[in-house]
């Protein structure tokens, strides 16, 4: 029997994502829905008949009105994250996220190999890379994070011309980047889909690293836990893919 | 109009005139005097009451408050005329036509009457030579003090050839015409933009003028063409203050550009309320809702339309029920189709808008993923096994 072999993993409880990361998560998430779905009517209204007079009616205000507000709050979520990034933990600081190493890059290789070609590495089906994100998930969230520059940039910039607000004021520059409202519309619209995209990879592969590692993947972002074998904890100790110092 | 045309084509011929009987020396004499422009309009049988009823339209539409209607009249009383050339390039005339089209007759008259134009191939009555002697006159005579108008983009292509007058390319005339100039009034969307001669591929490299004149400060007046009263608003605002209007970010006086059109349009409201015209011609259209969904970029497009209005305050685009096609907004040709929300994708042939590229990347994703969560069943069996017989053993050992 095969079980006689069995090796029963003893795992050790490490809190990866503390409460301020997982509020973003989850914030970003309600956020980015709502931006999206309210972004898809304003671009492009459904057809609602009705006989009622325009002045009791107001559907494309209510969408514009949470489009906005759903901005702001994913703009200061997005800025809070930027400073949790120097002040969190070490899975949260921005130095996951950043390729300034070569073993980062040598990560993302692996991850690579192992996760996307299903390459073996030293025989074995897996490899404990991380605990936090692997180095190829840093990177990919650093280039959401750039879109998410991107998203504010035309975002605010084309709310700019209607706002009173200083905040959105200091954004006036970028259509004018553009060449004007056209384009700046535009590029929001076409960044948008990478929203989409990202989200569905993302799920995919929280559930992909849930099933294949057996790490609680998808609960992290509930209660902060991830759970590590013991052996891997006693060889990693103050190893993480992008050290500090 | 008649009268006026009449009254231009007097003044322009006797002006040449007078400038080419000089002999040549003469240009390095005192200026002439020049009329104020209230001694013009007395001059030309306004009373005062028209001219105070034009200062006081002029400081309206040049966007300032009452208090400084008087700061106009005395501006207007005092100064002398000034003298402009209006040059015209890559161009259709267009600004030319909605100018001269101004809805007040006072300011069609005022402007080409007091406005020495001492040079537009349109409106000036002398040519050939003499006209080109004009030219030279007022350049010379008048460094520094004319404002120089143009009108049309400048051909960059071929060393200029596509766009010449009197045997030099407009490169040529432009750096000879603005070194001089005080201030440069880039008129309409060729001049501030390059317009649809500068639309992909650009065959002759159209190019707006602040691309080549760097030195000098330049007035954008957008619109193709832009709005006669807007246009009359810009040179009298340059005569009142003898500065240029405030700028925005892009270069247009922030008076009459600072508003889309679709904040000011009178259609706002159905565009709220979520009614819009989903065709042509469908119920919607007769009962005068949104034009959103068929393509009108007034929500993208900074103009004074939908308040100034065209034809004397007849009407606009959206008003006659067409959407606006953002003629003032720069690149607007190549922005996506004119009936349609810009989202277009350049570079993804003309049917491909950026939703259908979307959703075209959705599927490509879901199927790699299930491609990949296949490969993951095969590829890690064994690990996939391994770990469900570790859970199933720590299952069995536990008391139920």
């Amino acid at each position: 029997m095969a079980k006689k072999y069995l090796h029963i993993h003893r795992l050790r409880r490490v809190y990866v994502w503390e409460l301020p990361v997982r509020i973003y998560h989850w914030l970003n998430a309600a956020v980015i829905i709502a931006l999206i779905a309210t972004g898809f009517f304003i671009s492009d209204p459904l057809a609602l008949m009705s006989n009622k007079e325009a002045s009791n009616q107001f559907t494309m205000g209510w969408f514009r009105y949470i489009h906005f507000i759903a901005a702001y709050l994913f703009f200061f979520n997005f800025i809070f994250r930027l400073y949790w990034g120097f002040v969190g933990n070490k899975y949260a600081n921005w130095r996951q996220f950043i390729p300034i190493s070569g073993r980062f890059f040598k990560e993302m290789w692996t991850v690579f190999k192992i996760d996307i070609l299903m390459l073996k590495k030293n025989g074995k089906q897996q490899d404990h890379l991380s605990v936090g994100h692997n180095a190829m998930a840093g990177f990919i969230y650093f280039l959401t994070f750039i879109m998410f520059l991107v998203q504010c940039l035309t975002g605010f910039g084309l709310y700019a011309g209607t706002s009173n607000w200083w905040l959105p004021k200091l954004f006036a520059w970028v259509p004018a980047v553009f060449g004007g409202d056209i384009l700046t519309r535009q590029i929001h619209h076409w960044s948008m889909w990478f929203f989409i995209l990202f989200a569905v990879i993302h799920v995919y592969l929280v559930f992909y690293h849930d099933y294949v590692e057996g790490r609680g993947e998808i609960s992290s972002m509930g209660g902060g836990w991830k759970f590590i074998e013991e052996d891997v904890f006693e060889k990693n100790k103050h190893h993480t893919p992008n050290p500090e110092k | 109009m008649a009268n006026d045309l009449t009254h231009i084509y007097k003044l322009m011929s006797r002006l040449c005139l007078d400038d080419t009987q000089k002999p040549s020396g003469m240009n390095n004499d005192v200026l002439p005097k020049q009329p104020t422009y209230y001694e013009e309009v007395e001059r030309k049988g306004y009373s005062r009451r028209d001219f105070i009823k034009f200062a006081s339209m002029m400081t309206a539409f040049i966007g300032l408050e009452q208090s400084a209607i008087g700061q106009v009249i005395k501006a207007l009383e005092t100064q002398p005329r000034m003298p402009v050339i209006w040059m015209h390039f890559q161009e259709c005339t267009c600004c030319s036509e909605s100018f001269i089209r101004s809805s007040h007759p006072i300011v069609a008259d005022i402007l080409l009457d007091k406005i020495s134009l001492d040079y537009s191939e349109t409106l000036m009555a002398a040519s050939g030579t003499q006209a080109e002697a004009a030219l030279k006159n007022t350049l010379e005579k008048y460094k520094g003090k004319y404002i120089l108008c143009v009108e049309g983009s400048v051909p960059l292509g071929a060393d200029g050839v596509y766009c010449m007058i009197g045997g030099k390319t407009s490169l040529q005339i432009l750096h000879e015409v603005s070194e001089g100039a005080a201030a440069i009034i880039a008129w309409g969307s060729c001049a501030s933009n390059g317009c649809v001669q500068s639309a992909k591929p650009n065959p002759t490299q159209a190019t707006p003028i602040h691309k080549i004149i760097k030195n000098k400060p330049i007035i954008k007046v957008p619109g193709c063409p832009p709005i006669g009263e807007v246009m009359a608003g810009v040179i009298v605002h340059y005569l009142t203050f003898g500065r240029i209007p405030e700028l925005d970010n892009i270069g247009r006086p922030k008076a009459f550009y600072s508003k889309r059109v679709h904040d000011t349009c009178y259609r706002r409201p159905f565009f709220d309320a979520g009614l819009y015209v989903e065709s042509f011609d469908d119920e919607n259209a007769k009962k005068g809702y949104c034009l959103y969904k068929v393509g009108c970029k007034g929500p993208s497009t900074y103009n004074a339309c939908g308040v100034t209005k065209w034809n004397g305050g007849t009407s606009f685009p959206i008003q006659s029920g067409h959407p606006c096609i953002g003629c003032s907004e720069e690149n607007y040709w190549d922005n996506g189709r004119m009936y349609e929300r810009g989202s277009a994708f350049a570079g993804f042939g003309i049917e491909a808008d950026a939703d259908t590229v979307g959703k075209v990347a959705l599927v490509a994703t879901g199927a790699a993923i299930a491609g990949h969560a296949i490969a993951t069943n095969i590829g890690k069996s064994k690990l996939i096994q391994k770990n469900e017989e570790e859970g199933r053993e720590s299952e069995h050992e536990l008391k139920s």
